[in-house]
């Protein structure tokens, strides 16, 4: 299997996308918009009930609030839009004609997709959130560094896996397209289930004591919940090993679901048109 | 430069049917769809069988829905039929798909696929990558294609901004970075000017004559099929009803009509003769 059949597809998305200036600075400002109303609304909660939550502390929320909005756009929210339009039109069929292995290259073009919009967000929010809000006095308001130089690396490590987890729920919902020919059932419910599950909204921690153990096994929670946590010092010492080792089923679990669908569903494939 | 011995092409009663659903229209029969859904089946293969030679041209024609696309997409592995036999180079397409669309260059001729936002130059070398063509054989070769397709002036421009023709040729070029010994074209011409045809024609012949690509041809244009093909097939109802050589068709079907009969006229003749236009 040559590497490079994957590598090219995947670097010529990831670097287009990073030409679409417009959709990065438009991306820039809802950021910024959620950031703030969240740190207010966060602020107001903790400062009316300091102990409310002993999982997770003011600091610690802030920290994870910016995160997650930089990261946001790893959300796996929707089926892969190219595939989606291939299997629109039928040029799925050039897809098949391509001497690679149609997981492994939907997947790569998966994770160029969330990647390369990811990475404008993060080149915009962070020095804003490090540097600017302390040098213009909200420095409370600011992004903490990690809790250590190993929990940074860690992070970045478990950052990793989220996005495999997030590319292998793209790909799993693009089989799902390929099997039913339309993607609008599938994108409604991926829609609610990241926006949810993965802690956009609401950092996992935070949910109530009976959803919370469900919450952190489930699949989303390896997105950018797990790297978060470890960034801001939630999960310590062994709990670290078993995230990570979560992640690492998750995927396991996703790739192999999504290996399956995507094969029983490209045995019916039909190519749209002439 | 058709060479004698064993077919590098050969397809064995090939059959494949669709599945359509059916209702009645009106809000009655949306409601009954809920409840029972009705499907059809449209057979769009029953009983193709063929062989081809190295380096033979072919011509595959037939109405609109005989078939001729289905036969292409099961040829070229992106199909699997009902049943049948299909052997090319030795390999069954639909089960050694990798390995058999290494060897083989497709055009669909309603279809792009160069990559729609990037200039036709970065397109050619990410097929390159995904082929895993070496670096210094590709650059050969690229250098080759672009000066016998004459687009060595679009090579900047991104895909989306070239003109019908101009694509095609492009399409052409990229089918055959990987050097492929054969070539599917689905309605290549479809849609094109004049010029474009003949160029496009010019290009097919000369990658048959020159370099030996065996190639498989369907279209709705008979003069290219009479610039173009030593033998014709003509597909009506899933099923093959003439294989011969064009000249031998003609004569077959104006036994009994004058000289001067347009080349469309003699077709249409031929599909009304066999019941194969399209009901």
């Amino acid at each position: 299997m040559a590497i490079a059949s994957y590598a090219a597809p995947f670097s010529v998305r990831f670097q287009r996308l990073l030409t679409y200036r417009a959709a990065a600075f438009a991306g820039f400002v809802a950021r910024c918009w959620w950031c703030s109303l969240k740190l207010m609304i966060f602020d107001a909660f903790y400062t009316s009930a300091p102990n409310a939550s002993p999982a997770l502390s003011l600091a610690q929320t802030i920290s994870y609030i910016w995160l997650a909005q930089a990261l946001f756009s790893l959300l796996p929210f929707c089926a892969d839009p190219e595939v989606t339009a291939a299997v629109r039109d039928g040029s799925v069929a050039y897809d098949r004609l391509r001497p690679v292995d149609t997981y492994t290259y939907w997947f790569a073009r998966a994770a160029a997709w969330l990647l390369g919009r990811t990475a404008p967000q993060l080149v915009l929010v962070l020095p804003l959130s490090v540097v600017v809000l302390p040098a213009i006095g909200l420095g409370a308001w600011a992004l903490a560094p990690p809790v250590s130089l190993v929990a940074f690396a860690t992070m970045l490590l478990s950052l990793a896996l989220g996005v495999s987890v997030a590319a292998a729920t793209m790909t799993l919902a693009s089989a799902f397209v390929v099997r039913s020919g339309d993607d609008r059932g599938v994108n409604a419910l991926m829609l609610t289930l990241a926006f949810v599950l993965t802690g956009s909204e609401l950092p996992l921690l935070l949910f109530p004591d009976w959803a919370r153990t469900f919450l952190l096994l489930q699949p989303f929670a390896g997105v950018f919940d797990t790297p978060l946590r470890i960034y801001c010092g939630a999960l310590q010492g062994h709990a670290i090993v078993y995230a990570l080792a979560l992640q690492v089923f998750w995927v396991f679990a996703l790739v192999v679901l999504g290996r399956r669908l995507l094969a029983s569903a490209l045995l019916h494939l039909e190519v749209q048109g002439g | 430069m058709t060479v004698a011995g064993t077919p590098q092409i050969i397809v064995e009663d090939l059959k494949k049917s669709y599945r359509v659903a059916e209702r009645t229209p009106g809000l009655v029969g949306a409601l009954a769809s809920l409840l029972r859904r009705r499907q059809r089946v449209v057979r769009a293969l029953d009983g193709v069988s063929f062989s081809l030679a190295r380096g033979e041209l072919l011509g595959f024609i037939g109405p609109n829905g005989a078939g001729k696309s289905t036969t292409l997409k099961i040829l070229s592995g992106i199909l699997r039929p009902d049943a049948g036999r299909c052997e090319i180079d030795g390999l069954t397409p639909w089960r050694s798909r990798r390995e058999h669309v290494a060897r083989i260059g497709v055009v669909f001729g309603q279809r792009t696929q160069l990559f729609w936002d990037l200039p036709v130059r970065e397109g050619f070398d990410l097929l390159r990558a995904i082929y895993n063509v070496p670096r210094a054989r590709y650059r050969q070769v690229r250098d080759e294609l672009v000066a016998q397709m004459k687009i060595e002036p679009l090579l900047s421009q991104p895909v989306r901004q070239l003109s019908l023709g101009q694509r095609m040729r492009c399409e052409l070029a990229a089918a055959m970075l990987h050097e492929p010994s054969i070539l599917f074209l689905d309605e290549p011409t479809i849609g094109l000017d004049a010029p474009s045809k003949l160029a496009v024609r010019a290009l097919v012949a000369e990658l048959n004559r020159k370099r030996g690509v065996t190639v498989i041809l369907t279209t709705h244009d008979m003069h290219d099929i009479e610039a173009l093909a030593q033998r014709v097939i003509v597909i009506g109802h899933g099923r093959v009803l003439a294989d011969s050589n064009f000249d031998a068709l003609r004569v077959a079907v104006l036994r009994d009509a004058g000289e001067d009969v347009r080349i469309e006229e003699v077709i249409a003749r031929f599909y009304a003769l066999h019941g194969a236009s399209e009901g």
